[in-house]
């Protein structure tokens, strides 16, 4: 049997609903309300279990507000779940964006520090493996310059060149596919093949089902905070796209939303 | 509830190389893209030093010696706690790598407090080159007076920092009371006026302000090498006291920190 390097086991999460809390007058207002800790409480998750597989690719598809980002959080280890156990064995590694992890201000290869040491690198193993992510991000002479002038494409390379060369175990990904031109998303392709055969695991968030359907060997579907349906990815994101009343094509390995034109 | 989670365990080197870089990512963006660069961080104190000179002693006509140099002595003190205070209920406000990745939080108060700790390292040799003016020098007592002050001064702010950054999350209300909180100080702390000025009434109600003895400390060793063993004694025991409530209220909260960004 494959190690489990994620599991959920009938995982809730609820958020106290932090807006009613807010101001001093509110809660003066409402101070019994507040003591009495029965304040209406929003619920991400409800009674959640999945198991991720070492070197699985696992993506999480669902509307907005589902619960997808609870779930990453969850895993990330960002967030505490409210009942249920999560039980994580592997280094997290999550593709961070502008404004979380990268600072404007700095130069790429700062950035490049930066974000090697919060993913729980030493100085010292970032800087072993810095030349290898400049030459992967083709960022040439604008890596030494500060990447608030970058464009979202060299931003997002630079990002996903530097997740890629730091022996990622469990690498999250919210959102951020399709990265760069097409030369670049060619490169990142590979590079994602290169972890499918070796022992990364990689959990999805995207509302792209093409690329969903492509990268990954499972996919869950959340819908209205519970899970609707795990398994074959095909499958999934059929069943997924037929209740969100989208057509798709299947075209040989790709699956393609429709849009109809008005 | 449980977790078991193996997917932050950092080494201690880790940790180490995250202060570094968490303070030098905040130390870079304080000079980046500034001709002035290090003028900037001593032009506050000293533009409000000489504004205070001409109101009260051009103006108002106090009676206080060398009162240029007994308001910068002070006022460079002052400046590193309203400013690392004054700037603490907006750290992990806005920070949105709280929700993406699983790191001690305390270490972004720390950074921030250090900083501010370094540019008044910094400022020391302005200190310096006033009282060089005024015919005076460097006590040897700076050499222990110094280090002791920098420590009990960094644990009040960061425990002050802890305090404020961690619930103005909550209650985004702190951010404005601590800007008002922030200037009362000021005033009712002798910065301006020397605390033999206060009518002896009150004189000892200056132990109910948590800064007083900490920058009146600070200024005598600036003046004559001299620290009042009471005086430091109140600052440190405040420092104590606000570093346990501030740790004690950040660790409580920090798990929610995600939930609420």
């Amino acid at each position: 049997m494959r190690e489990i390097v994620v599991s959920f086991d009938r995982v809730s999460k609820s958020y106290p609903l932090y807006k009613e809390f807010r101001g001093v007058k509110n809660v003066l207002f409402d101070l019994t309300k507040h003591l009495n800790r029965r304040s209406p409480r929003f619920e991400a998750l409800r009674d959640i279990s999945f198991e991720v597989y070492k070197g699985e690719k696992f993506g999480i598809i669902g509307r907005n507000g589902a619960g997808k980002s609870t779930t990453l959080g969850l895993v990330a280890g960002v967030l505490k779940p409210s009942a249920g156990r999560v039980v994580v064995n592997g280094r997290i590694f999550p593709l961070l964006t502008l404004g979380a992890g990268f600072h404007p201000e700095l130069t790429g290869k700062e950035n490049i520090i930066l974000n090697g040491i919060l993913m729980g690198l030493t100085r010292r193993e970032v800087l072993q493996k810095i030349e290898e992510i400049i030459d992967f991000s083709e960022l040439e002479e604008f890596i030494d310059r500060p990447i608030r002038i970058y464009s979202s494409g060299m931003l997002a390379r630079l990002g996903f060149s530097i997740v890629a060369h730091l022996d990622p175990e469990i690498l999250l990904i919210d959102e951020v596919l399709g990265v760069g031109d097409i030369k670049f998303q060619k490169k990142c392709q590979e590079k994602m093949m290169e972890f499918r055969t070796g022992n990364v695991t990689m959990i999805i968030v995207s509302h792209s089902v093409g690329s969903i359907s492509t990268i990954c060997d499972r996919v869950m579907w959340i819908e209205n905070h519970v899970v609707r349906m795990i398994g074959d990815p095909m499958e999934v994101v059929e069943q997924y796209c037929k209740q969100a009343g989208v057509e798709f094509v299947v075209d040989g390995n790709k699956v393609q939303t429709k849009t109809s034109t008005f | 509830m449980q977790v078991v989670h193996t997917g932050n365990r950092r080494s201690l080197e880790n940790y180490r190389d995250l202060l570094l870089v968490l303070f030098q990512k905040e130390f870079k963006i304080r000079y980046k893209q500034k001709v002035l660069g290090y003028l900037w961080s001593i032009a506050n104190p000293l533009a409000n030093a000489a504004i205070y000179y001409f109101a009260f002693s051009v103006i108002m006509g106090i009676r206080e010696e060398n009162y240029i140099l007994f308001l910068i002595t002070g006022l460079f003190a002052w400046q590193w706690f309203s400013n690392a205070v004054g700037s603490s209920p907006k750290l992990f406000v806005g920070n949105s790598l709280i929700k993406k990745i699983a790191f001690p939080r305390i270490l972004i108060p720390l950074s921030a407090s250090l900083n501010h700790m370094v540019h008044f390292i910094l400022s020391i040799p302005v200190i310096i080159l006033f009282l060089a003016i005024h015919n005076a020098i460097p006590s040897v007592h700076w050499l222990w007076g110094i280090p002791v002050l920098l420590t009990i001064h960094l644990m009040m702010s960061l425990g002050l920092s802890l305090l404020f950054a961690s619930l103005n999350l909550f209650l985004r209300d702190i951010e404005r009371l601590v800007s008002i909180l922030v200037h009362f100080t000021f005033y009712l702390t002798p910065i301006l006026y020397s605390e033999d000025l206060i009518p002896p009434d009150y004189k000892n109600y200056i132990f109910l302000n948590p800064v007083a003895p900490l920058i009146i400390s600070w200024r005598n060793l600036f003046l004559d090498g001299t620290i009042m063993p009471l005086y430091m004694l109140a600052s440190f025991g405040y420092a104590l006291i606000f570093f346990g409530i501030g740790y004690f209220v950040y660790n409580k909260l920090s798990w929610k920190f995600a939930e609420v960004i």
